[in-house]
């Protein structure tokens, strides 16, 4: 269940107020089941809910009546684009399309797909939204993004292993980013920290079109026994219905759903924040909690509270299991007495769980919760037939098919049309723009792009985050991939990337998500791991925007084309529309996550440079492309032209190289190109740990540096020739450029970068603009000034 | 040698401090905070984490749990306790320490790879380590910063009783640098930083931090 607001619905709704109390002249009176049958005629606010009106019709053509005010709601927030996917849907069944695959133990529908990582291991991994929250309460937004995506993974039966962020904002200096980024990352830390979750990588870009519109997409990956895999279905008469976790309270009504703040009145209930608030501690509580509940295997099925909250938990619960469940509302622990049964329903109060128990284990659940401190409420059963029903001081309130609410939402057929600019756009070649004339200039633009906000040192960011915790994280960032052991005997364990160039997309959203699914492929082939299965966040515009949909259902067909190619499961994954500014859209963003499996993670690659004298070899070959490039972006303010060229057969090589390059432990390190080309890449493997390096660039030096050809990777080892033979065997052209060593980054015959300059250069950026005087002191990698045992 | 962990409601590095316990040679024994139960240890470590959510201040409610009035009383008699990032803000909330640990001075949390020097190799915890040895140890906190007043500071120098000191950058505005304190008697100490980070060279920055629990394995052996 996607907890993003930004899929967004009509404005706020003038009808909260008449939510419990029926419409018009009935409006002192609980609107209940009953009460809805005999008053037919009577005008609801469907409207100001967000439905339409052929929706409204059909709700009321399922029950056979009007439905209450409660029921109402649920219908509205369940079938409001996020929660339904009804723009979506219809793009998204081709990833269900896709080849079946071996790996894949539970697919897209769940609350995360499953995957099986070897050893009788499966890994369920995540990425989801929560873009909007994240821009009104920016540290809030963020900390309960995180921990909405943590126990999706939860409820899968995982132990959750790790986090990711992948964080888009407006201009860096623009002064709404000093009040958004400083709390978002300070959200996406301070819950994840407490939760005891280490943060292994992520993205920070930043663009213009973000400046109303920040993203901030979380991703956590559990790990599991296969046997442990649970499911969100309630099944077996007779068994209980546990809401388990924090107490419910007003806060995130509106938030998912339809119903925002100022819906309420004078004379209505107190204002309650649209945003969530977090408490990550009761999280913490619930992840050990529902661990040990796990391996009593007191659970037959299990869904968290996101959005839309019970509405949803119930419903779905319901709707995939055989179909009857009764609430009884009164039963649910509240932190605030006044609220109405619609705002129970609808509350998106974080931290809770919802499962069902066989009567003769619910002692021992609720045992469990006692000793975790959890609070835990017997709140209904599963029941025969096929009605989801819902009592509220001894009346009824709802009684619906909860298939109708959960999965049988409205689906649309969007309209849709290619942007009138794109023809404009990609005939603006990048090819086009003045290029550095001199070494000097050539030197500047190497530095301009290194120390932009997007290319700059991100551990102001980083540092913040907890990467040690549980003692397991074998890379994190600024590593290409994050490897996580997942078994400390066999030392198995899994590696991530999150990618997601907005520009690429841009110029042409198929080739775009391609060209991230690409890039994420390779930062986990790059570590030296196998690819496995993919998740996705899709992060665009309006969908009642045709050239919106448009730019979406190509990179839905092209992130479906390019895993099939790649032989790659999608697993699941999250999308988030309406992320504009009034009229103008985002970038389209589809951040691509790929995972990966390491047989073994010691011989994992990490990215820097660490020895002098060794080789350095660029892998790949490299075109004179430019369109949507970092150096067009950072020295010409420029987007046009078109991306890179996909080459996902040549992806397939490279990897088939690297891992085979790790298993004989021929590589000290390997770097992917991406973002910046081979500038950047230089520039951060010789910064990690401070070794430079000698450099011959044949051809024209400004192509070799700047060009964004994909494919590519960058790697040092003490046996070129050994690595020369096996990149043969692979297919993958291998280019020498040089000897690590030194104290610059020296490109014979043209410049000599010293270090010292461009670590001041890329390490000040971020500081400067988001941090204290303490920040702007710059902190070198210890790393070489202690001996190590 | 059996060296107890204990696990608070909101404790996170408890795993990673058994696994500390158990790659220095040692046999770790999980303590429940709700227990009166030492189970018969030899030593306790108070693992770094959020202990009831840093609620009230960090390391107040935890201090105040059932198992630390034993851990009080065992330590007075000689029991060695070393107690890491929350574990020390425990500790110090406990009265088994002086100081306090506040928020740090640029208000962020902070990760990163810290060099400390050791200034004392005589405490139970630290016997492995050389006087004026750096050491590089994962420092991670919101509430580092150690703070107390000068008085105070001078007699605790004056003591011996700073075993740490951040070198090459103060992570979080600690008052003289001061990394890790100890007890008059040497048995009992807190330090910010993680060696239960750094004990593997797959995982950690060096594994300097297994010194501190082969350390205590020597003296409870040869006690």
């Amino acid at each position: 269940m996607s907890e993003d607001g930004t899929a967004g619905q009509g404005s706020a709704t003038a009808g909260l107020s008449e939510l419990d109390t029926g419409p018009g002249r009935l409006r002192n009176r609980l609107d209940t089941v009953d009460l809805a049958a005999s008053t037919p005629a009577d005008e609801q606010p469907f409207a100001e809910l967000g439905l339409k009106a052929d929706e409204y019709a059909r709700i009321k053509d399922i029950l056979g009546r009007r439905p209450t005010t409660a029921e109402l709601a649920m219908y509205s927030v369940m079938w409001s684009e996020h929660c339904s996917y009804k723009s979506s849907k219809v793009h998204l069944r081709q990833f269900g399309d896709l080849p079946p695959s071996e790996a894949l133990l539970v697919g897209i529908g769940e609350n995360a797909g499953v995957v099986d990582v070897g050893d009788g291991y499966a890994v369920t991994f995540k990425v989801e939204s929560h873009n909007h929250p994240s821009y009104v309460e920016p540290y809030q937004g963020a900390a309960t993004g995180v921990g909405g995506i943590v126990r999706d993974i939860l409820t899968m039966g995982a132990r959750p292993i790790a986090v990711m962020d992948s964080l888009r904002f407006g201009r860096a200096d623009a002064p709404d980013t000093a009040r958004v980024l400083p709390g978002v990352v300070a959200g996406v830390g301070g819950y994840g920290n407490c939760l005891g979750l280490p943060n292994i990588g992520g993205e920070l870009l930043f663009d213009d079109c973000y400046a109303g519109n920040p993203l901030v997409n979380a991703l956590c990956v559990g790990v599991m026994r296969h046997e442990d895999v649970r499911l969100a279905k309630a099944e077996g008469v007779g068994n209980k219905v546990i809401l388990f976790g924090a107490r419910t309270g007003g806060d995130g009504i509106g938030g998912v759903s339809v119903l925002a703040s100022e819906t309420f009145d004078a004379e209505g209930p107190a204002k309650r924040p649209a945003v969530q608030v977090g408490d990550p501690f009761t999280e913490k509580l619930l992840i050990e909690a529902c661990l040990e509940i796990f391996a009593q295997d007191l659970v037959t099925g299990i869904q968290d509270l996101g959005g839309a909250g019970l509405s949803c938990a119930t419903s779905e619960l319901a709707s995939a299991g055989t179909g009857g469940m009764h609430v009884d509302l009164d039963t649910v622990p509240l932190r605030d007495s006044t609220l109405t049964p619609a705002e129970i329903l609808m509350s998106e109060s974080q931290e809770r769980m919802c499962a069902i128990v066989e009567p003769d284990k619910v002692e021992a659940f609720l045992a469990v919760c006692r000793k975790w401190d959890v609070r835990a409420a017997v709140i209904g059963e599963v029941t025969d037939g096929d009605r989801l029903t819902v009592d509220w001081h001894g009346e009824r309130i709802v009684d619906v098919p909860p298939r109708t609410v959960a999965h049988e939402g409205p689906v649309y057929e969007r309209p849709m049309a290619r942007p009138a600019d794109l023809d404009a756009l990609q005939a603006d070649d990048a090819a086009r723009l003045p290029r550095p004339g001199t070494p000097a200039e050539l030197q500047a633009h190497w530095l301009a792009v290194v120390s932009s906000p997007d290319g700059a040192d991100k551990t102001w960011v980083t540092e913040q985050y907890d990467r040690y915790v549980r003692g397991n994280t074998v890379l994190a960032q600024p590593d290409d991939a994050g490897v996580v052991r997942i078994d400390e005997e066999s030392n198995r364990g899994i590696s991530l990337s999150l990618d997601g160039n907005g520009r690429y997309a841009r110029l042409d959203p198929y080739a775009g998500a391609q060209l991230n699914l690409a890039e994420a492929y390779r930062n986990v082939a790059v570590s030296g791991a196998k690819p496995l299965a993919v998740t996705n966040c899709l992060n665009f515009g309006s969908p009642e925007n045709p050239e919106v949909m448009w730019q979406f259902a190509e990179a839905v067909r092209g992130l479906a084309d390019g895993c099939r190619e790649l032989g790659l499961p999608v697993t699941g994954g999250n999308v988030s529309l309406y992320n504009q500014t009034g009229d103008v859209a985002i970038n389209p963003t589809p951040v691509i996550g790929v995972l990966g499996v390491h047989d073994d993670v010691r011989t994992r690659i990490p990215t820097g440079w660490r020895t002098t004298g060794e080789t350095v070899l660029l892998l790949g070959e490299t075109r004179p492309e430019f369109g949507g490039s970092a150096w067009a972006s950072v020295v010409h303010g420029h987007l046009g032209g078109k991306p890179p060229a996909v080459d996902l057969g040549a992806e397939r090589a490279l990897r088939n190289l690297l891992t085979a390059l790790a298993g004989q432990g021929l590589v000290s390190s390997a770097h992917d190109l991406a973002d910046g080309g081979l500038a950047q890449g230089l520039a951060e493997s010789a910064l990690r740990y401070g070794v430079g390096a000698r450099l011959r660039l044949d051809g024209d030096a400004f192509t070799a540096l700047f060009s964004e050809s994909t494919a590519r990777v960058v790697l040092t080892t003490s046996d070129p020739g050994g690595v020369k033979t096996t990149a043969a065997w692979a297919g993958v052209p291998v280019t020498e450029l040089g000897t690590t060593g030194g104290e610059a980054l020296a490109v014979e015959g043209l410049l000599e970068l010293p270090l010292a300059e461009l670590r001041a250069a890329w390490s000040a950026t971020l500081p400067a603009l988001f941090g204290g005087p303490e920040h702007s002191t710059p902190f070198t990698v210890p790393t070489g000034a202690v001996p190590t045992a | 040698m059996r060296i107890g962990v204990i696990t608070f409601p909101g404790s996170l590095d408890d795993v990673d401090a058994a696994r500390a316990v158990r790659l220095a040679g040692g046999e770790p024994v999980v303590l429940w905070h709700g227990d009166h139960d030492l189970k018969d240890v030899d030593a306790v470590v108070l693992p770094g984490g959020f202990s009831y959510g840093d609620y009230l201040r960090a390391g107040a409610i935890a201090a105040r749990s059932p198992l630390m009035q034993d851990v009080v009383d065992a330590a007075k008699r000689g029991l060695p306790v070393l107690g890491i990032c929350n574990g020390f803000q425990v500790l110090c909330e406990a009265g088994l320490l002086p100081g306090a640990l506040t928020r740090n001075s640029h208000l962020h949390f902070r990760n990163r790879d810290q060099v400390l020097v050791v200034e004392r190799a005589d405490t139970t915890w630290t016997t492995d380590f050389t006087v004026g040895q750096r050491i590089l140890i994962p420092v991670k906190n919101g509430e580092g910063r150690y703070v107390g007043s000068d008085a105070d500071l001078d007699r605790l120098e004056g003591e011996g009783r700073v075993v740490f000191r951040y070198a090459d950058g103060n992570p979080n505005g600690s008052s003289r640098d001061i990394a890790g304190v100890a007890s008059e008697n040497g048995r009992v100490v807190g330090l910010m930083p993680h060696p239960e980070h750094a004990i593997e060279e797959l995982t950690g920055p060096s594994t300097d931090g297994l010194g501190f629990f082969t350390s205590v394995l020597k003296a409870v052996v040869s006690a």
